[in-house]
């Protein structure tokens, strides 16, 4: 009987104790003009007006529903309101140093010949007269790129040869056998080298071996070549893993040798995967500057001999435009030069990772029947 | 005849499979070979400034009193940037394979990943250029609030080019990969713990608190310990953002020096026994970093039955 004269508008006993469906969105709109107004009186800006809001949102929610829903659904609250804020302070540095190197770099790059010519011959003096008549930045990367392509290049064939072997070795002959687990332990532990002990230990060997002071391209190559084949070996492994048994058993039912099997069946199989993990391996080390830094010297001209000479690389450009400018008295067109290079830089490492993910996708094995 | 062709052709296939296994094996063997080759190289060309006379090294006080100070201030740096860098690390991880929705998880990893593509001097040339700016307010807060802290003792470094910054950006430069890897440990948990802890009440969290947390635990420990390794040996963030100097507790202040950052600043201009020092400072990083990440990988190959990130 009492139920009949309960009013109609009481919520359903399944939804009792929870926070109504738009609760998020209320509590959002509130913070933000809380935040508004607490920033207007310490004076505005727009980061902290996203942080305070921040703090309020998840402040208003998890109290609101500690009220309503209890400990155990606040904590919940909690738990969800911190982790999608570490992923939204994770985004900040990226954007943050995406947006600084296009609002830097973009002047730089598009100053007539920068792609073009060398730094050959540019001095302090242009980079004064640039900064006090007006005239245009002098000097470009071309030579910085050219040696950052030469020194990759190089430490590629160095790399993929070595790497893909070992793969091969790990997967098709090693059997999980001892030395095969000792490769792979090794391997791990050489993803984690330092870059600058991996320029050291190519300086130090050329040292002993060719005699000191030895700087060249080549040095440089070696160095990024230690860094390089530990990622190659792991993802060809990877790959060549999940090449189907099945495949090697009906090549070596015809009559095929391994090794004829390995080159003929496998590796095509396999070879999306692993191109796009040698293209991933060229964009990690193609950023890298501070083992080029104690390999290859500083050059400001251009050098086509990768095994002579000092040589420059688009990196340690930055590295040296940066710290120490062309100019001291005047650093502004010595930071555009910078950042004009270091978007240069981040443009090809992009497309180097998008180029991976290309690979992968075109050129991937059919799968399926 | 058939016969005969038969035989050749098996002849050369004997040659061609020997050639090519000896290849491959030859290959591994020079992997190990080179990182032994590391090793040697670093202690043959450390060898002279470890045995030189104290007055010759740069300090004029013996190599040890040369590199205490930048293992610490490495030590320091690396520790700011895993303190940062671990929860929120974490938490990305967690949101992209708990929270966010399933579409899309993959190409929120693929943002994160991002930030591991971006080369380290971009990193440094930002902190500089952009970081160090922004933050020396906030340092001036913090030692006229906090100065009680040996940590936050003032004056502030007035260009923000202190420790704290680097150590800032390094954070940065770690994250991705602790996000990575945690990342691929907690899609391992068994489905079927999960659906347990949800079919039996857990919120969310809770679920995460008893099911994903405690697998995924030594998998986290691993992640850490190779954003360690990684903080330990980066350079160029600390070289660029850093104006180095003595050995001060204080963070806000210029000083302290990391051992990748000195070799980089100092050995292109380098000879003689100056540049034994710094190869030989080079060697002292690699035996921490090779021990750093020993200790990780050893853990995760313990744990290889549970975690994907081997």
């Amino acid at each position: 009987m009492t139920s009949t004269l309960t009013p109609v508008r009481k919520r359903s006993a399944l939804t009792k104790g929870q926070l109504p469906k738009y609760a998020p969105y209320v509590v959002l709109a509130l913070a933000l003009i809380a935040g508004a107004a607490i920033l207007a009186l310490i004076g505005f800006n727009a980061f902290g007006w996203g942080i305070v809001s921040a703090i309020l949102f998840a402040a208003g929610l998890v109290g609101w529903s500690a009220a309503v829903e209890g400990s155990r659904k606040a904590k919940d609250k909690l738990a969800t309101c911190l982790v999608v804020g570490s992923f939204l302070i994770a985004l900040l540095p990226l954007i943050s140093v995406i947006w600084t190197v296009l609002a830097n770099g973009l002047p730089g790059i598009i100053a007539p010949g920068f792609l073009g010519s060398s730094m050959n011959g540019v001095t302090g003096v242009y980079d004064n007269k640039a900064v006090e008549e007006g005239a245009p930045v002098l000097g470009g990367i071309y030579h910085a790129l050219l040696g950052t392509v030469q020194i990759t290049i190089l430490a590629t064939i160095i790399s993929v040869p070595v790497g893909l072997l070992t793969a091969i070795y790990l997967v098709e002959y090693g059997h999980d056998g001892r030395l095969a687990r000792a490769i792979t332990f090794f391997v791990d532990v050489m993803t984690g080298i330092p870059s600058i002990v991996a320029g050291l230990f190519a300086a130090a060997f050329f040292f002993a071996v060719v005699g000191p002071g030895t700087k060249t391209g080549a040095v440089a190559a070696v160095a990024l070549s230690v860094l390089m084949i530990p990622v190659v070996v792991r993802s060809s492994e990877e790959m060549l893993k999940i090449v189907p048994n099945e495949l090697r058993e009906a090549a070596y039912a015809l009559g095929v040798r391994k090794w004829r099997t390995i080159l003929k069946v496998v590796i095509p199989t396999a070879i999306s995967g692993i191109a796009s993990g040698v293209t991933l391996a060229i964009a990690r080390v193609i950023g890298e500057t501070a083992p080029i830094l104690v390999t290859a010297g500083f050059a400001t001209s251009i050098n086509g001999n990768v095994f002579g000479g000092w040589m420059a690389s688009l990196p340690t450009f930055i590295y040296t435009q940066i710290l120490n400018p062309t100019s001291p008295a005047n650093p502004d067109p010595s930071s555009q030069r910078a950042w004009g290079a270091a978007l240069v830089l981040i443009i090809l490492v992009m497309l180097l990772n998008l180029g991976a993910r290309l690979i992968a996708r075109l050129f991937a094995p059919k799968t399926g029947r | 005849m058939t016969v005969t062709s038969l035989k050749s052709s098996q002849g050369a296939g004997r040659a061609g499979d020997k050639i090519f296994s000896g290849a491959t094996l030859a290959a591994g063997c020079l992997i190990l070979a080179v990182l032994f080759g590391v090793a040697l190289f670093l202690v043959v060309q450390a060898i002279p400034a470890l045995t030189a006379p104290a007055a010759e090294i740069q300090g004029g006080e013996g190599f040890f009193a040369y590199i205490w100070p930048i293992v610490v201030g490495t030590l320091i740096a690396a520790a700011i940037a895993l303190v940062i860098a671990t929860p929120i690390a974490i938490g990305v991880a967690l949101f992209i394979s708990h929270f966010a929705p399933r579409q899309l998880a993959s190409g929120l990893g693929y943002v994160i990943d991002l930030l591991a593509a971006i080369p380290s001097v971009v990193y440094g040339a930002w902190g500089a250029a952009f970081l160090a700016k922004e933050i020396s307010p906030a340092y001036n807060w913090l030692a006229d609030n906090m100065g009680w802290l040996p940590i936050f003792q003032g004056p502030a470094s007035a260009t923000g080019k202190t420790i704290l910054t680097a150590g800032i950006v390094l954070s940065v430069m770690v994250l991705p990969i602790i996000t990575s890897l945690s990342r691929e440990i907690f899609l391992q948990t068994p489905k079927l713990h999960e659906e347990a802890a949800l079919a039996l009440g857990a919120t969310r969290w809770e679920m995460i608190k008893m099911a994903v947390l405690p697998f995924a635990r030594p998998g986290i420990i691993s992640a850490i310990m190779l954003g360690l390794g990684r903080a330990l040996g980066e350079t160029m963030a600390v070289a660029l953002v850093l104006s180095s100097g003595a050995l001060t507790a204080s963070l806000i202040q210029s000083g302290n020096q990391t051992i990748a950052a000195e070799i980089a600043l100092n050995f292109p201009e380098a000879s003689g026994l100056k540049v034994s020092t710094l190869i030989a400072a080079g060697l002292v990083l690699f035996v921490i970093t090779l021990g750093v990440n020993m200790i990780a990988r050893w853990i995760i190959t313990r744990h290889k039955e549970f975690s994907g990130a081997n």
